[in-house]
C-alpha cells in the first residue's frame, strides 16, 4: 500500500514570469502594485536591484526571474510585494512580475526531497502543475551572515 | 467637569546629515560625524603614500598624535566607477578620512529605516540604514564602516613594517658615510703627525 500524500486546500496567488507561471501562499502576499523608481546605490548583495518606496515603506526589488527562468524579465507589469519572513521579523519584497496575479484556491502536494529547494510544494490548475514558491530560499537573507543582531525596521533618527 | 487638557503632539526628532556625491552616486553622512570638511589640496602636503595591496582603496595617511589616519578613496570603497575627489571628509571618533567628489547639500532626516534584510552582505557594515528626501531614497553611510578592526590592525602593521624597514635602511646608509670617512680620518691623522 502506498501512502497518500499529505495535501490541504489553501489559497495561493498565481504569477507570471515570462511565460511559467508560479505559486505563492495568499497569505504572504501584501499587494500587487504597478512598477515605480527603482533606487539604486551600491551594495554586494546581487539578488537584490534596488529599493522602490511604498506607503512610506521602502522595500527591496528582487528579480526571481533570474533564479527561477535563467534570465531576467524582459517587461514587467508589476511588482507583486511579499512579506519575507525572517527569524524574527518579517519585511516586504517587491518581485517583478510579467503578468496578472490570479487568486485560487488548490490542494497543495508536499514537496518531495529531490525538489529544489525554492519549491514549497505543488499545486495542479487548469491543466498545469505549479511550483508553490519558497521565498525563504528564493530571496536573499541574512541567515548566513549578520552575527549582529537586525536594527528594529523604523527607527526614529537620533542627532 | 474640567475640560480636556489639549495634548500636544511631540515634534519629531531630526538629525543634521550631509549629502554627498562619489561618482554620481549621493550618500548621507550623519554632520555631528564629521570633523573636518578640507580641500584635498590641503591635504596634500601633510598626507603621505602608502601601498597596501589587500587594501587598495587606502592611498594614503595623515599622522596625528600617535595615530595614523587613513585617507579612503570612496569611489573605490563602494565599488564605483573612480572619479577625481575634490574634498576630503575627517569622520569623528574614527581613523579614517573620506575623499569624496562634492557635498550635495546640507538638510535633516527624521526617519532612518533599517537597511532591508534582503541586503546580507558588506552593505550591512557600510550602511547605517536608509532615508527618504524628496522621493528618493539615500543610504546613510556608518563612518566606522569604512575599516574593520582588522584592517586597521593589518595597516597599522604594515607602517610599522615600512617604519621599520625605513630605520634599517637609514642605520646602513650612516655606516656606509662613516666608514667612507674612516680613511680620510686617518689620512687627516697622519698629515697632522
Amino acid at each position: 500500500m502506498t501512502p497518500i500524500p499529505e495535501t490541504d486546500v489553501q489559497s495561493f496567488v498565481l504569477l507570471r514570469l515570462g511565460d511559467r507561471r508560479f505559486a505563492i501562499m495568499a497569505t504572504q502576499i501584501a499587494e500587487l502594485v504597478a512598477p515605480s523608481r527603482i533606487f539604486r546605490f551600491p551594495h554586494r548583495t546581487s539578488e537584490v536591484e534596488g529599493v522602490i518606496l511604498r506607503r512610506g515603506r521602502i522595500v527591496p526589488v528582487c528579480d526571481v526571474a533570474e533564479k527561477l527562468l535563467g534570465k531576467g524579465l524582459q517587461s514587467r507589469r508589476f511588482y507583486l510585494i511579499v512579506q519575507r519572513r525572517y527569524n524574527s521579523q518579517t519585511e516586504w519584497v517587491a518581485l517583478p512580475v510579467s503578468g496578472d496575479c490570479e487568486l485560487i484556491n488548490a490542494e497543495m502536494t508536499l514537496p518531495s526531497d529531490t525538489d529544489t529547494p525554492h519549491v514549497s510544494g505543488w499545486l495542479s490548475h487548469a491543466g498545469d502543475v505549479i511550483e508553490v514558491l519558497n521565498l525563504a530560499a528564493l530571496t536573499p537573507g541574512p541567515t548566513e551572515i549578520a552575527p549582529t543582531p537586525a536594527p528594529p525596521q523604523l527607527q526614529e533618527a537620533r542627532p | 467637569m474640567r475640560p480636556l487638557s489639549p495634548t500636544k503632539t511631540p515634534a519629531a526628532r531630526t538629525e543634521q546629515i550631509i549629502l554627498f556625491r562619489v561618482s554620481g552616486q549621493i550618500f548621507a553622512v550623519s554632520s555631528a560625524s564629521v570633523q573636518e570638511v578640507r580641500g584635498v589640496d590641503s591635504l596634500s602636503g601633510a598626507a603621505k603614500e602608502m601601498s597596501y595591496p589587500a587594501l587598495r582603496k587606502v592611498k594614503y595617511f595623515v599622522r596625528r598624535g600617535e595615530n595614523s589616519l587613513y585617507i579612503i578613496n570612496a569611489a573605490m570603497h563602494f565599488g564605483l566607477p573612480p572619479a577625481p575627489p575634490a574634498l576630503v571628509f575627517v569622520l569623528r571618533r574614527t581613523r579614517t578620512a573620506l575623499l569624496i567628489d562634492g557635498i550635495e547639500k546640507m538638510t535633516s532626516m527624521s526617519r532612518l529605516q533599517a537597511l532591508p534584510l534582503a541586503y546580507c552582505n558588506e552593505e550591512r557594515i557600510w550602511y547605517r540604514g536608509l532615508t527618504a528626501l524628496d522621493q528618493t531614497v539615500v543610504p546613510v553611510i556608518k563612518p566606522d564602516g569604512f575599516l574593520t578592526p582588522d584592517e586597521l590592525f593589518l595597516l597599522d602593521a604594515s607602517l610599522s613594517q615600512e617604519a621599520d624597514a625605513e630605520a634599517i635602511r637609514q642605520a646602513e646608509r650612516n655606516a656606509r658615510l662613516d666608514r667612507q670617512d674612516e680613511p680620510r680620518d686617518q689620512q687627516d691623522a697622519s698629515i697632522t703627525q
